[in-house]
């Protein structure tokens, strides 16, 4: 719940933007960024809310550790449970019934 | 279960060195550093680091599990307002946690209808879709906060009401160093909640308490440095923040989502399941959204809460101590007998971010560095 999740913007829609997380697409909310973002830019990401624009110099740096875990983790993993979830978090308005986790 | 092949094996290798260095005559006394985020633990245990820690050096999770603090009030209140026939939307670790006697699941079975939800956007998207009031039921700190606080400036449904178990962090460091017996000397601070107060919120703690905070990210290699120049700072009596993780945080941090997150929410002492009262610790919506707030809207529901029985398990819980840093969960004699993740005892062993969950599933003991 404190671990954040990098994605990629692939448009804007006024405060909400369609963000690609390592090849799914979500929704996210823009309200709570403190810069500017546009298409391109790699955002920081918490339940749904992008948080921070991850300055282009740390990307490659910021994602290491994701594609790692998501490479090797196993499926119950809590780890790679929670960046599952912050993944399905990101769903924008549009309500998407879980199940229980 | 042990992954020892750092991303860049020759950094590791040169930050494990200065480690050794820096604790080699603390063999008999290690250096005590506690971090307070689930997270740094799962990822702490999950790539094997305690293994490769030298011996002069103990690293504990403090409070940093705000599904786990929780307390059981808090859940009684869920349960209560859940069995009175309202809708309960919340986060999936919530579901499971017992309070003083049923959880949101055990309420469920019963037939009360409890929603799991990712995001508190979600819980407000379930409101405009349907007519029947819909409670938040919203845990996390303050990186989660923000987001329940976004919702409520954003037009919210008038059926939305929430119940704010939302926890700040800083004044929970300051009750576990208080607490007779602790032995904590520094602390690692959560990289992604700083992304939002900005590594300045620590300075007031560091200097009024004289220990040291490092922000640090979640990649080993950024632990591993974040834990060489704390115990530096330890060392050298330096008090301060450093900030060890600047491609995500600054000094100030995130002003945007702090301002929305202090227009709707205000600072309360409230206790923390097994730890203390935390004065200025919990989150509690501010008078203007008292129309949301579930407390009150839903006030005459709470107030027929029938006095619940402590499950007799729960007496011999140390979840408290545990998260003050001052047991481990194999010092409970629950842990992974009478309490493993499909039958929790305590919050701890319940959600992804306890500290009794994280050991259970990577091997249990990770300081010894066997294999699980």
């Amino acid at each position: 719940m404190c671990l954040g999740v990098p994605g990629r913007i692939i448009e804007i829609d006024g405060v909400m933007a369609t963000v690609d997380f390592f090849g799914v697409q979500r929704s996210v909310s823009l309200q709570l960024v403190d810069e500017p973002v546009a298409p391109g830019d790699y955002v920081l990401n918490h339940v749904g809310f992008a948080i921070r624009r991850i300055p282009p110099e740390d990307i490659a740096e910021t994602l290491a550790l994701y594609e790692r875990l998501i490479a090797l983790a196993e499926e119950d993993d809590p780890m790679l449970a929670d960046v599952h979830s912050e993944i399905a978090a990101t769903g924008g308005y549009g309500f998407r019934d879980g199940g229980e986790s | 279960m042990n992954e020892l092949e750092f991303r860049d094996p020759a950094r590791a290798r040169g930050l494990l060195d200065s480690l050794a260095r820096l604790t080699e005559d603390r063999l008999d006394d290690p250096f005590s550093l506690m971090h307070v985020c689930g997270s740094h633990e799962q990822a702490v245990a999950r790539f094997g680091l305690r293994a490769v820690l030298p011996r002069g050096l103990d690293l504990v999770m403090g409070p940093g599990c705000p599904v786990c603090v929780t307390d059981c009030p808090e859940i009684d209140e869920a349960v209560t307002l859940a069995r009175s026939g309202l809708r309960v939307a919340t986060y999936g670790d919530m579901v499971r946690v017992p309070g003083s006697g049923p959880s949101l699941a055990d309420a469920g079975a019963e037939g009360a209808r409890i929603d799991v939800v990712y995001s508190v956007s979600q819980a407000a998207a379930l409101a405009r879709r349907c007519d029947e009031e819909i409670v938040f039921f919203a845990s996390g700190f303050e990186t989660t906060a923000v987001a329940t606080a976004a919702v409520l400036l954003d037009d919210p449904p008038a059926n939305l009401t929430v119940l704010s178990a939302h926890k700040y962090i800083p004044p929970a460091m300051e009750i576990v160093v208080e607490m007779p017996g602790s032995r904590v000397q520094g602390f690692l601070a959560a990289g992604h909640a700083a992304t939002i107060t900005g590594w300045g919120v620590f300075r007031p703690f560091a200097e009024r308490q004289r220990r040291p905070v490092v922000v640090a990210g979640f990649e080993p290699l950024d632990i591993l440095a974040a834990l060489v120049e704390l115990v530096r700072l330890v060392r050298a009596g330096e008090n301060r923040v450093v900030n060890a993780f600047p491609r995500c945080v600054t000094e100030d941090g995130n002003r945007v989502a702090q301002e929305q997150l202090w227009r709707v929410f205000e600072l309360v002492g409230g206790r923390w399941r097994g730890i203390a009262r935390v004065p200025n610790g919990n989150l509690r919506l501010r008078p203007e959204f008292a129309t949301f707030d579930a407390r009150l809207r839903h006030a005459d529901r709470l107030r027929l809460r029938a006095p619940l029985q402590a499950a007799p398990l729960l007496r011999d819980c140390r979840c408290g101590e545990i998260m003050a840093g001052l047991a481990a969960p194999m010092d409970c004699r629950l842990f992974g007998r009478e309490c493993v993740p499909a039958e929790p005892v305590g919050a701890c062993m319940v959600s992804s971010e306890g500290t009794c969950r994280i050991w259970h599933e990577y091997g249990g003991h990770p300081d010894l560095g066997t294999s699980a």
